[in-house]
């Protein structure tokens, strides 16, 4: 089984150098793409069928295919890596931050002249202090050897490239919120269109991808679009970061094909359920993403098939219910965390979140009153997809609307029993 | 009045953005490492220094939960609250550092020596529950060894 992605990362270990990177093959991918045309770059990548590793799974190729090339093309043109991991049960981007940086930054040169960028941002949390360093490092040792700065390796091509560290707040993670914060805004999502393609950062061509997606493509470029495809199961090209969290024997992150199975990834790698504790349900792909059941673990985790039995891959980090945690305690803690990260920017997110999480607590606390499973119903149906600026709220309503569905018989208890029954 | 070696910092950031205002994020945290937070003459110091408004500065500010605009402690002790840490022990670990500190969330111990926030998902959760303190981050917390956590921050 062949594991582009995490081949140089030793856990707990420094990162290779930009020496060990190049003895690995490293920056091969880049001289190769420095020879290509953009043209070519970008129809390999299309080839390859890779899809966003961010959480919404869009078609790197096509996002590309967007950006305004040419002579006429506006100047300069920006790529920002999307570094703010914050979904809430999310905790890939950290090891391949942490664990191969170089990784990153031949990823961003390719992406970079895919879209002839000239400048190139890594959007970093400001939690993540060692990855901030490493990067930095990294950057410097890179600027130092000619892959980054003017006329890189020779080829005529220039890319700038700086680490941001922000300052807190899930909405950065948000493409338009990035783009506010990184040009020293308050980080509220922006219209669309205009797309950040043609409009991004400082009104020019934007091009924002997440780490994983970007770490992908020194691959893809050395290795080609069939062998890319050949790494999957299924129909979505490359292997994939799946994570697992919560009381399972050995929480951890792995990759894996494309298309591993829920059961696969839960029951060999993170070994079952802890001794005593039974399987209820699992958020398939960070917190923003609907809950799935025991019905649903042969399900193949990639973007099509998750979707199909009502949920998303999102990150493709799992969180796991057991039958010993409040399903009720879970989604009060979502939603509060949903809540507080709301920008206040559109209606629906910030009055129906802030309700929905004080319906939730309050029933925890054995407040619950008849009713209240519809109004947590109508503000699901209040938060969804078109009522909203951006795509928060209706990501912050995919567990609870699934929850209620799911573990509706435990909603009901807290009120009729007027207690949470776990506690 | 910004320290030279404050100055010094923005400069070196400001250098990669377009525009001297774009740079007022970074220029806030750079001051708070250096005087632990963000005082309104703080404020007013670098707006003028980025030629914007006090006021203009400060609705950023206030947008960002890590930049601090009150005083902290010595040591800022921030506990992961997001689910994962939630389902792992959170509610425990929190209620042992509360009763060690001697303090709610949000608040800072009168020796000034910590202040205690809540954090959203700090991308660890295989080892949930887990904690920052200052720039160090904790993983696997175990309730009954943390006061053996915070006797390393003096």
């Amino acid at each position: 089984m062949e594991t582009p992605l995490t081949k140089n990362i030793r856990p707990e270990g420094e990162p290779p150098d930009l020496k060990a990177y190049e003895k690995c093959g490293g920056y091969q991918a880049t001289r190769k793409a420095l020879r290509m045309s953009p043209a070519e770059i970008m129809e390999v990548v299309k080839q390859s069928t890779l899809r966003g590793r961010g959480g919404a799974g869009f078609p790197t190729g096509m996002k590309w295919s967007f950006v305004p090339m040419g002579e006429a093309a506006p100047h300069p043109k920006y790529l920002v890596c999307n570094a703010d991991e914050m979904e809430p049960g999310t905790f890939k981007d950290r090891l391949l931050l942490e664990g191969d940086p170089h990784q990153l930054i031949e990823g961003m040169i390719i992406a970079a002249r895919a879209i002839e960028a000239d400048i190139a941002y890594i959007f970093l949390r400001g939690e993540y202090v060692l990855s901030a360093k490493r990067l930095e490092e990294a950057i410097q040792e890179a600027y130092a050897n000619h892959y980054l700065g003017k006329n890189i390796a020779g080829s005529g091509c220039s890319l700038d490239m700086y680490v941001h560290t922000s300052a807190g707040r899930y909405m950065c993670g948000e493409e338009t919120g990035l783009l506010n914060a990184l040009e020293g805004k308050r980080a509220n999502p922006r219209a669309k269109p205009p797309f950040p393609q043609v409009s991004g950062l400082w009104g020019k061509p934007t091009i924002v991808q997440n780490v994983e997606t970007l770490c992908n493509l020194p691959h893809i470029i050395a290795n080609g679009a069939e062998w890319f495809k050949g790494l999957s199961r299924t129909k979505n090209g490359g292997t994939k970061l799946y994570g697992a969290s919560g009381k399972v024997k050995r929480p951890g992150l792995w990759e894996l094909p494309m298309g591993a199975t829920i059961r696969e990834i839960l029951e060999e790698y993170a070994g079952g359920m802890r001794d005593g504790l039974k399987f209820r349900g699992v958020l398939p792909g960070g917190a923003s993403t609907d809950f799935l059941i025991g019905d649903h673990l042969d399900v193949a985790m990639d973007f099509d098939e998750v979707q199909k039995v009502g949920s998303r891959l999102g990150t493709g980090t799992m969180i796991i219910l057991d039958d010993r945690t409040c399903p009720v305690g879970m989604c009060a803690n979502l939603e509060h965390f949903f809540a507080q990260e709301s920008c206040g920017w559109c209606t629906p997110c910030w009055s129906g979140l802030r309700y929905a999480a004080r319906v939730l607590k309050a029933m925890e606390e054995g407040n619950g009153q008849p009713g209240d499973i519809e109004k947590l119903e109508y503000q699901t149906w209040f938060c969804a997809p078109g009522h909203t600026f951006c795509a928060l709220a209706p990501g912050a309503v995919e567990p609870l609307q699934s929850a209620l569905k799911y573990f509706r018989a435990d909603f009901e208890r807290h009120i009729q029993e007027k207690r949470c029954p776990w506690r | 009045m910004l320290s030279a070696e404050e100055q010094a910092e923005i400069q070196t950031e400001m250098a990669h953005y377009p525009d001297k205002k774009s740079v007022c994020i970074d220029a806030m945290k750079i001051v708070q490492s250096h005087r632990g937070w963000v005082s309104d003459e703080n404020l007013r110091d670098i707006a003028e220094y980025l030629g914007m408004s006090a006021d203009e500065l400060d609705g950023v500010a206030t947008f960002y939960n890590l930049i601090f605009r009150k005083p902290v402690g010595r040591h800022v002790v921030m506990v992961c609250d997001s689910v994962s840490c939630w389902i792992m022990g959170y509610n425990r670990v929190c209620e042992q550092l509360t009763s060690l500190l001697g303090i709610q969330l949000g608040e800072t111990t009168a020796d000034k020596r910590f202040t205690l926030l809540p954090i959203v998902c700090l991308g660890a959760c295989d080892d949930a529950p887990v904690m920052m303190i200052d720039e160090d981050l904790h993983r696997d917390l175990d309730p009954q060894k943390l006061d053996s956590v915070l006797d390393q921050y003096k």
